[in-house]
């Protein structure tokens, strides 16, 4: 009994930040009863449309109708008083209360004497089990797994009986028996008439899942269709457009040979924390990019902060040049030599009120300890240095970092790094949400110094990038490594997923 | 923030853990009430060792009548401290409410129009402070300094000197003695109950507190799932500054004046308590039965130190040490949380 | 307007000066002499010779809390410091044979100074090793400081008669007060230590993003441990002057207070609370501002405890006129141009971005 009459119409939206138009002209149609997925690549603006469907952004031109009438949300509530329920990558709920509180929260049962509690507690119980969650709702929230608390989310959508459930990126952190599960409350509220928008970068899931997908690209509508209308290729042409041509004129440098005779740079026995890693083994040569392949979630950045001493191993042993160490802070390893970037370029990376200047000169300025501070002189040419040879734009050292694109500040934090002259570099989803060209400057610039005698560990979710660069790859799936591949221009990316899905099967 | 384990969907707890296990588990933030009342019933162990007749009816009475204004002080810190704010006016609040009555009072102003003023200028404190807050984004430790330098100024600008309260209505407050054998308590006292009993249900039972604790564990989640924050943020500073202003009135009955250099300091005094109450500054945890407990253990050093004839400088390097032997527990406890 | 008139406006340190510059126009209007500087028995004398002299105690511990709100933490322990330094430094004077003999003040003053720095260092352990938020690490000493100065002295106001000890708040050289004089080494010394050395970016990085900072290498927790020790030490050689100015050692007076009026001066000259980026040139602005605000309000006569109330206006006006909300509206006022998205910000981008 589905109608599919329209829930919210969004009418060529347009959003503008301080010099850049993050959506222009956008349309976005969600009807009851349907799961309707929301595509594009990193900086398309989904985030963005999404924020604006939520009331978060104020949207600058353009029009939202809700079930026919002409809305403006002013904030959050507006939204949510429209029917407008959203479940946010990063779970937005207060892990400080109970899981009904959670879910009741602004809708508790009240008595004479203000909230009843007992009976808060049943009510949120009751829409726990109707989504198959058998919770106590009187437990703590932060004890509970994210997807519990994913699904907690959901149920509070339902309490506040939403005619539109918004998710981001809901399965990132999900293994496959959860994303079952969310799944299965997706399709029961399907059932129920609730339209629901869904984001993922699991492009399997979405075909898995949707209805209709609607897919942006660089801030403009691309297009709506059917999830049966494009396949996975095309679907991919659409969203990268362009932009797919320009990538593969990047040489194929993973065939590139490796002398592995020598002592290795690193070498990592059973190393492994519990809960995030379990025992691995690996090696870098020098010269080698070495691929960390995986799906989110896998332990591929686990490993590599346990590698970098930013998380302390409780398991196995690192050697660098056939040296034992222990790193139990990153300094430690800085002093070998090892490098690492993190995926989180915003929280641990940038330090965004710094000048460019500053912010490359951090990595050699912290090594040398503060007393000694590098010479005017020092710092100017390292600066040139590396605006000059990564392409840093503006070409502006005293520019504060915050003003620089995702891309560029990549850039200044892998020149921080450089600057350090490492002989291992970990890089972490060093593309992650930057545009098309920068991203191929970045790639470049791993394939030249791997070629200079540098070691690098690469991780990316990107699988065609991985296979572009790296000359070995180690697949990592549930906090394990199932194996390790020698790169040659006969394997390919489905040599990876054939590896992950196998596993996944037994 | 979350571990990322793999736990089945139902619920992380399925070993079946006995239930006084569970209550530890679904309430962590009980523990450090329970921590400071134990402590409170040591004090009193001890002391009733040390010094033979420490226990008694009027040693007990003496606790709560002496410290009725910072019970009262603590409950309202206690609501803006879980937001995860603070206020540092809620001592000078107190002085300039009592200099506000004592001057009416001298000229003959009924106290029935005095008590309210009191509370309507506690109340406009709070909301100045709770507006700079929430609309002009100024850091509530900045703000409510702001609000502590004014009302301590103002309260010097209308009465440089102590003013003597005469008033036989508001002494009455604090002299007039309601017995029960051995046991007595005063008009400060149940005053101070009484707010102890609002805040403690307003915390507990209503959307307001509940929003109080939201605001405390996010922000920002708070305002995604749509509850009234600003709204919220503005009145815990207000309830707190109301607080100041009845706090006011009890401390004027207790010291029979009104001064401008009245509870100078109470401010770090009241967050002391409420810390070692068990409320976390961080915000989001906390109780008021906590706090009325670590106002106690605040009173009952400070007893302890009067019995024992040593100077009063062991008070505050004694609560110093107490606050501080908490702060490493609860860090201790936040740390082995997150490694879990 | 022109265009170097406009970057100057740009500056935050403008808004701390220009403050400071009307509160002084505000003096000569009122009183032609305040800017008199006159010469006596090769002494300087004036207004302006006061401000600058009574301003160092609160520039040392202003300088100290400088450099501490930048690491995103607060040090509210320096007035009880200050009452530690003094106690320590009077009760070994007093105790001893020689109280005029610049040896045994010598010796005072260093075992003074030196308790604090490691009550400094204490404070650091706290923050920096256990983790424990600096408003409440220090709110530890705050409260036992002043107790463990009453015990030195023994609950009494230990004065003293010593002629070396006088001239650190009263003596002259080349006609400056010593005071004034030792609040300059210090401005000159933080600064050195601060922009000389990488210490100051450093302590910058760890304000604006302690995470990114601690993957990039840099030793957070020894910075910031010695910073809560430097912030120490500066509040006790505030405790060594304020005492030879009263040639006394009152637990209970000594500093109280002063840790406020530090985050002030702090706050004024244009450092967020929230750390990361800070001047000293603002805070010894700020300084000067809350010490002529004193000065100009005692002029007028009003009396010293009302002061404030000028000071609780001052802080509404500067914490209103930064707040984005105001900023916002005098943009649209001045800007024909069409606002950019209302609750857009560049951070809010980056989120997006990511």
């Amino acid at each position: 009994m589905v109608d599919n009459s329209v829930v919210v119409e969004m009418r060529n939206i347009s959003i503008e930040f301080p010099g850049v138009k993050a959506l222009d002209g956008v349309d976005l149609t969600l009807r009851a009863g349907e799961i309707h997925s929301l595509l594009g690549e990193n900086g398309a603006g989904k985030s963005t449309l999404i924020k604006a469907l939520t009331g978060v952004y104020a949207i600058d031109g353009g029009t939202i109708n809700v079930a026919g009438a002409t809305r403006t949300f002013h904030g959050t509530a507006d939204a949510q008083d429209a029917g407008v329920a959203p479940v946010y990558q990063e779970i937005n709920l207060l892990p400080n209360l109970s899981v009904g509180e959670n879910v009741m929260l602004g809708h508790e049962v009240r008595g004479k004497f203000g909230i009843n509690w007992k009976a808060t507690h049943e009510k949120a119980r009751t829409y726990l089990k109707e989504l198959g969650l058998d919770v106590d709702p009187r437990s703590l929230l932060a004890s509970h797994s994210i997807a519990v608390q994913q699904l907690v989310a959901i149920s509070r959508a339902v309490v506040i009986d939403c005619r539109l459930l918004v998710l981001d990126e809901p399965t990132s952190s999900l293994d496959r028996s959860e994303v079952d599960q969310l799944f299965a409350v997706m399709r029961r509220l399907r059932g129920r008439n609730v339209a629901i928008l869904f984001v993922s970068h699991f492009l399997d899931q979405v075909y898995e899942i949707s209805d209709t997908m609607t897919i942006l690209r660089n801030g403009k509508l691309e297009g709506e269709y059917p999830i049966n209308a494009l396949n996975k290729k095309q679907l991919i042409e659409k969203m990268l457009g362009r932009e797919l041509a320009e990538l593969d004129s990047i040489s194929r440098a993973a065939t590139r040979k490796i002398d592995r005779t020598g002592e290795p740079i690193l070498k990592v026995l059973a190393l492994g924390r519990k809960g995030a890693i379990e025992p691995v083994d690996l090696d870098v040569f020098d010269g080698e990019v070495l691929g960390l392949a995986g799906l989110l979630g896998s332990g591929r950045t686990e490993l590599a902060r346990i590698i970098y001493g930013a998380d302390h191993a409780d398991h196995g042993a690192i050697q660098v040049r056939g040296e034992h160490v222990r790193f139990a802070k990153p300094r430690q390893a800085i002093d070998h030599r090892i490098a690492f970037s993190s995926e989180d370029r915003r929280a641990e990376g940038a330090i965004a009120d710094l000048t460019v200047a500053e912010n490359i000169v951090l990595g050699v300025q912290a090594k040398r300890g503060w007393i000694r501070r590098v010479g005017s002189a020092q710092q100017d040419q390292l600066i040139a240095q590396y605006m000059e040879s990564l392409g840093i734009r503006p070409n502006n050292p005293n520019a504060l970092l915050s003003t620089l694109s995702g891309g560029n500040q990549q850039k200044v934090l892998l020149a921080r790094w450089l600057a350090t002259a490492p002989q291992l570099l970990i890089l972490d989803e060093p593309t992650r949400g930057i545009d098309v060209g920068a991203k191929a400057e970045i790639q470049r610039l791993v394939v030249d110094l791997a070629e200079s005698g540098i070691g690098v560990i690469f991780i990316s979710s990107e699988l065609d990038e991985v296979m572009r660069l790296a000359q070995r790859i180690v697949v990592l799936r549930d906090h394990r490594k199932i194996g390790e591949l020698k790169n040659s221009a006969k394997t390919g990316v489905d040599d990876i997923v054939a590896m992950i899905a196998k596993e996944g099967a037994a | 923030m979350n571990a990322k384990t793999t736990a089945p969907l139902t619920a992380a707890t399925s070993a079946a853990p006995a239930s006084w296990r569970r209550a530890v588990v679904n309430h962590p933030s009980w523990f450090p009430v329970v921590a400071s009342a134990l402590l409170l019933i040591l004090l009193f162990a001890g002391a009733q060792v040390k010094f033979g007749s420490f226990v008694t009816p009027g040693v007990l009475s003496s606790l709560f009548v002496d410290n009725a204004y910072l019970i009262i002080l603590a409950c309202g810190m206690t609501l803006v401290i879980i937001t995860g704010g603070i206020d540092l006016s809620v001592g000078a609040v107190m002085a300039f409410s009592g200099i506000i009555a004592a001057n009416l009072l001298q000229n003959g102003v009924n106290p029935t129009l005095v008590i309210p003023l009191m509370l309507i200028n506690g109340a406009l404190f709070g909301l100045m402070i709770g507006v700079l807050v929430q609309y002009f984004n100024v850091q509530p430790f900045i703000a409510s300094l702001a609000g502590m330098f004014l009302a301590r100024g103002l309260a010097h600008v209308f009465a440089p000197r102590q003013i003597a309260v005469n008033n036989a209505a508001v002494l009455s407050l604090n002299n007039h003695k309601f017995r029960f054998g051995d046991w007595y308590f005063t008009g400060t006292v149940i005053i101070a109950l009484v707010i102890v009993l609002i805040t403690a249900w307003l915390l507990a039972r209503t959307r307001l507190g509940r929003t109080v604790y939201a605001i405390g564990g996010s922000e920002s989640s708070a305002k995604l799932m749509g509850l009234p924050v600003a709204r919220t943020k503005v009145l815990v500073y207000v309830i707190s500054g109301t607080c100041a202003g009845i706090a006011g009135l009890v401390f004027t009955a207790y010291a029979s004046s009104g001064y401008s250099l009245h509870g100078v300091g109470t401010e770090l005094d009241t967050i002391a308590a409420v810390v070692i109450g068990g409320t976390l500054l961080t915000g989001g945890s906390g109780y008021i039965f906590g706090s009325l407990l670590g106002v106690l253990v605040y009173g009952v050093i400070k007893t302890v130190i009067n019995f024992a004839g040593a100077d009063q400088a062991w008070t505050r390097i004694s609560v110093g040490v107490l606050l501080l032997a908490f702060v490493v527990v609860q860090r201790a406890i936040v740390a082995r949380a997150s490694r879990r | 307007m022109t265009s170097w008139l406009k970057n100057l406006m740009k500056k935050r340190i403008m808004w701390p000066v220009g403050a400071l510059v009307v509160l002084i126009l505000v003096n000569v209007l009122y009183r032609p002499s305040f800017l008199k500087i006159t010469v006596l028995d090769g002494r300087f004398y004036g207004s302006l010779m006061d401000i600058l002299r009574n301003s160092a105690p609160l520039m040392l511990v202003s300088l100290g809390m400088c450099l501490v709100i930048a690491t995103r933490g607060i040090d509210l322990s320096v007035g009880s410091q200050m009452a530690i330094s003094g106690a320590v430094a009077l009760t070994i004077i007093s105790h001893s044979p020689t109280p005029n003999s610049l040896a045994t003040v010598l010796g005072a003053i260093g075992v003074g100074v030196l308790i604090t720095l490691l009550f400094g260092i204490w404070n650091g352990f706290l923050v920096a090793l256990l983790g424990i938020q600096p408003i409440i690490a220090t709110l530890v000493l705050w409260l036992a400081g002043r107790g463990i100065a009453l015990l030195i002295t023994g609950g009494f106001i230990t004065t003293i008669n010593s002629a070396p000890y006088k001239t650190i708040a009263q003596g002259n050289v080349l006609g400056f007060p010593v005071e004034f004089l030792i609040g300059l080494a210090a401005i000159i010394v933080v600064v050195l230590l601060v922009r000389r050395t990488a210490l100051g970016v450093l302590t910058e990085a760890i304000g604006i993003n302690p995470a990114a900072s601690r993957l990039a290498g840099v030793r957070s927790r020894g910075i910031i441990w010695s910073l809560y020790g430097l912030s120490g030490l500066l509040a006790g050689v505030a405790g060594i002057l304020y005492s030879s100015n009263i040639m006394a050692a009152d637990s209970n007076a000594a500093g109280n207070g002063i840790e406020l009026d530090a985050i002030l001066a702090v706050v004024l000259g244009g450092t967020s609370l929230a750390g990361g980026k800070f001047t000293l040139g603002g805070t010894v602005v700020g300084v000067f501002i809350i010490q002529t605000l004193a000065s100009t309000v005692t002029f007028l006569g009003v009396p010293s405890a009302n002061v404030s109330v000028f000071k609780a206006a001052v802080v509404i006006v500067v914490v209103v006129s930064q707040a984005p909300m105001v900023r916002n509206w005098f943009g649209r006022q001045f800007r024909s141009s069409k606002t950019a998205s209302p609750t857009a910000t560049p951070v809010a981008m980056e989120r997006t971005a990511a």
